[in-house]
């Protein structure tokens, strides 16, 4: 149930994302999600795109350095109150989330959100028993 | 305790070693004074004679000779006996300028040939060796020197020369050779070849190996140990004082013992002069008292060491010193500390750093700052800032215990530092721009 994150790293200067977004559109690679996390220095661009491992031989290709990182994509309905529930359940379930963030869903009924948690496996079973939707890598290619 | 090749001089009291060099010392300046003008105007403008030295204690006073004294004196301004006494000539070109030549007395090339024999002995060679010379014969000092040390001790010298690793490998194999002496960096891609061509120490003779005349980490050390399945060892010299095995390793491998009945060692501050104690850093610094045709009295080596006299496992009572740890022309004065950028790149070494880095000096406020930039490597990524940050601060606190200043570390993506020709430019100093 999980989802392959690309972590990449990047310099806190212009035009550092760009290199990155560029290697992508030359290999033909769709992003789907992104966050980026800065210091002052430099920053950790996260992706979810629809070829991990061909974009994995891309930016090495380019001399990034980047890691794969397994993550959650958890199916938020679109009601009020449903991400506090799920963030209710993983606190229930002692998980830590290392961090959140949205995904560009296109269906209008559920949102998606990316989770990277201590534990997946756990936080994976947590969900499931809770009866939270999770979505695989192709799923969120399938429109 | 080692086997020494004279046991009666390499364990001889420290006493007895600083008596044997004060009267060699006397000798010498008298030798150099009536000899070498160059010098006897030098030790004039000091206001020295020969009376005025009486032994090591008074060796402080005496001028130092630098690479300049050698170039302004170029050919053979600095000899000291004539050239009908000259036997042997050897030149060493340096990196910049004008090169500088040596001369040798049939008795200087005994003399070489004897502590190159004492090193054979201190990494377990004897006359049942077969001694693989993969230096360079010819105008640098490199191939002679452990040549002439294999015949001395009756040993075979192989003189294989460098270069065509292939060709070094059949005669390892072949011959049966069982030290081999070359650069570190020679010995670690002999190492390579040998497995690249399916081989392994099993199908090689070679017991140790002797590796000198560049920078070399313990981390390299272990690696040419593996590859090549030998004990390696560390061997200093300079063609200015007389060649390889001016100092050599023991079976301890913790630094070099300086053949002091024929040199003096002293280490230096290599800014005001002044002679530190044993166990500080500076310049090291050597004074030949027993050579007869270029007899160089304190030449100040640019290189930067340490020398100690605890007592040696091996049995050896000569001083010992570390292996160089930098050059005193990169040397950098931070918050008044002395700084080099070997040390840095040490800690990053150490820690499977990239060996692109930058070094960046600047003066904010009237107060030094040091930034060091380093490419990060996969192995160093971690997909959160907490790691990323982790990863400099641990850097941080490393090279603050070592240099004893703080220093900011960042981690930057691969191929940023700018490169002259290929390699990084590891320091820049931005200090110069604003005085
Ligand atoms: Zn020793």
């Amino acid at each position: 149930m999980m989802v392959k994150q690309i972590s990449i790293f990047v310099e806190n200067r212009a035009g550092q994302l760009l290199k990155v977004t560029d290697v992508l559109a030359a290999h033909q690679i769709n992003m789907r999600a992104l966050s980026l996390a800065d210091t002052r220095d430099f920053g950790i661009l996260r992706l979810i795109v629809d070829d991990a491992d061909k974009a994995a031989t891309a930016l090495t290709e380019a001399g990034f350095v980047y890691s794969i990182t397994p993550v959650l994509a958890v199916i938020i309905p679109d009601e009020p109150g449903s991400f506090s529930h799920i963030l209710h359940v993983l606190a229930d379930g002692g998980i830590n989330i290392e961090y959140t963030y949205a995904f560009l869903s296109q269906s209008s009924d559920h949102a998606c959100m990316i989770f990277r948690v201590e534990n997946a496996e756990k936080a994976t079973e947590v969900l499931q028993a809770n009866g939270v939707e999770l979505a695989m890598q192709q799923e969120l290619y399938r429109q | 305790m080692d086997r020494c090749y004279q046991p009666e001089i390499e364990t001889m009291p420290v006493e007895e070693i600083k008596k044997l060099q004060s009267e060699r010392l006397v000798k010498q300046v008298a030798h150099v004074f009536a000899n070498v003008p160059y010098y006897r105007h030098l030790m004039e403008e000091k206001g020295l004679t020969p009376a005025d030295i009486h032994g090591v204690e008074d060796l402080h006073k005496l001028p130092f000779t630098c690479k300049q004294d050698l170039r302004d004196t170029y050919p053979y301004g600095l000899f000291a006996v004539p050239m009908d006494d000259v036997v042997r000539l050897h030149a060493s070109s340096g990196t910049t300028g004008k090169q500088i030549v040596v001369g040798y007395t049939q008795h200087d090339l005994d003399i070489w040939d004897e502590i190159a024999a004492r090193q054979l002995v201190a990494v377990g060679g004897s006359k049942h060796d077969m001694v693989h010379v993969s230096y360079g014969y010819g105008l640098f000092t490199g191939g002679f020197g452990l040549h002439g040390g294999a015949q001395r001790l009756g040993a075979t010298a192989i003189p294989v020369s460098s270069g065509n690793t292939k060709r070094q490998i059949t005669i390892l194999r072949d011959f049966g050779s069982t030290i081999l002496c070359c650069t570190p960096s020679y010995a670690a891609f002999i190492g390579e070849t040998l497995h690249d061509m399916g081989l392994g120490p099993e199908d090689i003779s070679l017991k140790a190996g002797i590796f000198g005349a560049e920078a070399w980490t313990e981390e390299m050390r272990r690696d040419i140990e593996a590859k090549l399945g030998i004990k390696a060892y560390d061997v200093y010299g300079l063609t200015e004082i007389m060649g390889p095995c001016v100092s050599y390793e023991c079976s301890a491998q913790t630094g070099m013992h300086v053949n002091e009945d024929h040199f003096i060692v002293e280490v230096i501050d290599p800014d005001t002069g002044k002679v530190l104690p044993e166990g500080e850093r500076g310049e090291l610094v050597f004074t030949c008292i027993t050579k007869e045709a270029f007899p160089l009295l304190r030449y100040r080596t640019r290189d930067i060491g340490i020398i100690s006299r605890k007592p040696c496992p091996c049995g050896r009572t000569f001083i010992k010193m570390s292996k160089p740890m930098g050059r005193t022309d990169d040397m950098l004065i931070i918050r008044g500390v002395n700084v080099f950028p070997s040390q840095i790149e040490g800690v990053l070494m150490e820690r499977g750093y990239s060996s692109n880095y930058q070094i960046v000096v600047n003066r904010v406020n009237n107060t030094d700052t040091l930034d060091v930039y380093v490419e990060i490597l996969p192995d160093q990524f971690s997909d959160t800032v907490r790691g990323v940050s982790a990863a400099e601060h641990e850097l941080e606190e490393a090279l603050k215990s070592l240099l004893g200043i703080v220093a900011i570390v960042h981690l930057v993506a691969p191929k940023s530092i700018e490169r002259s020709t290929g390699k990084a430019v590891r320091v820049i100093d931005k200090r110069k721009l604003h005085d």
